[in-house]
């Protein structure tokens, strides 16, 4: 296949392909940036793939005083998992360890919608009985004593069904230095998107797997094809000029957000040019029968 | 849309009943019929149309040209749509209303709000006891909606409140909050004797509190999120009981004469 170029960067035609998951967001807030970040931060850790850690989950932006429910500093986090039942309880072990527990906090819901998710209404039990309910209009909330003051939560939040998850970019550069330079890049690009979030380390991931394995007891093994230091030794999918590659992994709330997202990061590999960045990108599919979101690079080049 | 109108033509000789004047009632009735609706009142027998002229408009919208107190259960029922009175109103307006807006210009008399469970009720004057309180024999207060008193109540406002907001920017008579089961009650005004007594959960935040019955104990003073969330959430209500919540608050938990979960908040 011959590549598309852009400013002197190779775009494979090819496509991402992603998967439908169940979503959700909540508003964390804290007495200061500082501690709002620090929950959120703590919530969203170990929390890179499905796989191993039961969901995917992530910072989508920090708000200020002003765009938060008890006008304090927050931060919105997604959630992502394969099923209502694993992203309920991931919810509620993540925010009753991590949240409940972190100095000043409050968390609210951040999505509409008719079917729920339980906050509040479970970790209320926290209070053995000292626990308030607090209802204004439509919203109710838990007010649970806590040893600085009061544990304040909203008792549901929304969820979607339509979520996206599985969205990606594959950055070749020449070396690791200017792969990394690109790819970046495109993650402060990404970050700028509203109801996505990248779950990888800082956004990226630097192992890309492949399905199955020569040993029985693995799912999922290294993507060899991808690997620079077996250019030689297997069916390669790189070229001779490439001697990194690095991956970046996004999920969504919705297929237009996953859109929007890639086509950021590709916007912002392509601007940096192959001198400084990256030489080629490409994106991870499994041939297109697994997945119903097809992401093709083609459609979303700046 | 135009409203549809009952302009009162006279001060009523008696009191009547105006619980069938509602949107889901009236709605697809002509002006004719209307006017046919017998009202229930003490004495003599008399229908809509002999003490009200009706310019027909859409129900969804009810407008009362002119007030009186004798003018009983207003929006009793309200599921929906708007009512409008311009003037004064005579006992039980909103009534075990579960939706909609009630907006009275005028006073209210007592049980305004009584056992209200949805929608927003509006009284720009005075209302008198007893506001969102059961009747005798009932269990519940308030159970849900908004209750807002632009001027004074009388006594034992938000008597049996179990859920929802009531908010008084005068001041209230005695016994503010008796009874309370759950709930949020504001006062912006002075507070009489007694607040929240017997009352087993629920918030009472009063502005300028009275001497509080030893059964409250003290908390200390706090700043509490949940202060913050309401401050914001009062905002286009009420900018008084929104600065109110935005300020440090003394806790007092109680009463201790009964359950003893409630708390009654008061600037520190």
């Amino acid at each position: 296949m011959r590549p598309i170029v852009r400013n002197g960067v190779r775009i494979d035609e090819s496509f991402a392909e992603a998967f439908p998951m169940r979503g959700t967001a909540i508003v964390i807030t804290g007495p200061n940036q500082k501690w709002a970040r620090q929950a959120a931060t703590t919530m969203t850790g170990f929390a890179t793939s499905v796989i191993g850690c039961g969901c995917e989950a992530g910072i989508d932006h920090e708000l200020s005083a002003k765009e938060t429910p008890d006008g304090r500093p927050g931060v919105r986090v997604l959630i992502f998992a394969m099923s209502t039942d694993t992203l309920q309880t991931q919810l509620v072990n993540r925010v009753g360890q991590c949240v409940l527990t972190s100095p000043g906090s409050a968390c609210f819901g951040d999505l509409d919608g008719g079917d729920r998710l339980q906050i509040g209404d479970a970790i209320r039990y926290f209070g053995d009985g000292w626990q308030v309910s607090k209802k204004f209009g439509a919203r109710h909330f838990w007010r649970v004593p806590v040893m600085d003051g009061e544990f304040l939560c909203e008792a549901t939040t929304g969820l979607t069904k339509k979520a996206v998850g599985g969205g990606n970019l594959l950055i070749m550069g020449a070396t690791p230095k200017t792969t990394l330079r690109a790819t970046e890049l495109a993650v402060e690009a990404m970050n700028g998107v509203k109801d996505v979030i990248l779950p990888f380390p800082g956004g990226i991931v630097r192992s890309g797997s492949k399905v199955g394995s020569k040993y029985k007891a693995m799912s999922a093994s290294t993507n060899d094809a991808y690997c620079p230091t077996l250019r030689g030794a297997v069916a390669t999918n790189l070229d001779e000029d490439i001697g990194c590659v690095l991956e970046i992994v996004i999920d969504g709330l919705t297929e237009q957000a996953v859109a929007k997202a890639m086509r950021a990061g590709l916007a912002a590999i392509v601007k940096l040019g192959p001198e400084q960045g990256a030489v080629r990108v490409g994106a991870g599919n499994y041939g297109g029968k697994l997945g119903p979101f097809h992401f093709h690079l083609k459609d979303l080049l700046p | 849309m135009k409203p549809l109108v009952f302009a009162l033509e006279r001060e009523p000789d008696q009191r009547l009943d105006l619980a069938p004047l509602t949107p889901h009632a009236l709605n697809g009735k002509s002006a004719k019929e209307i006017a046919q609706i017998e009202l229930q009142t003490t004495r003599e027998k008399i229908a809509v149309g002999d003490i009200f002229k009706i310019r027909s408009g859409d129900a969804q919208t009810i407008v009362f040209e002119g007030g009186s107190e004798r003018l009983d259960n207003i929006g009793q029922d309200l599921k929906s749509g708007e009512i409008i009175v311009e003037g004064d109103v005579g006992k039980s307006v909103g009534r075990s209303m579960s939706g909609g807006n009630l907006v009275v210009a005028g006073d209210a008399g007592p049980y305004a709000g009584s056992a209200l469970s949805g929608g927003r009720l509006e009284i720009a004057g005075n209302a008198g006891d007893f506001l969102g309180a059961p009747l005798e024999g009932e269990i519940e207060g308030i159970t849900g909606g908004f209750l807002i008193v632009r001027g004074d109540a009388g006594s034992r406002a938000g008597d049996r409140l179990r859920r929802g907001t009531i908010v008084i920017e005068g001041s209230a008579g005695d016994y503010p909050g008796s009874r309370m089961i759950a709930g949020t009650l504001i006062v912006l005004g002075a507070s009489g004797v007694l607040p929240g007594y017997l009352m087993r959960r629920g918030t009472i935040a009063l502005a300028n509190p009275p001497e509080l019955a030893p059964t409250f104990v003290d908390c200390g003073s706090h700043e509490l999120a949940f202060a913050s969330l309401f401050a914001r959430l009062l905002r286009p209500e009420s900018r008084g009981a929104a600065k109110l919540f935005s300020s440090l608050l003394n806790r007092f938990a109680g009463d201790t004469a009964a359950l003893g979960k409630g708390e009654i908040l008061y600037p520190a």
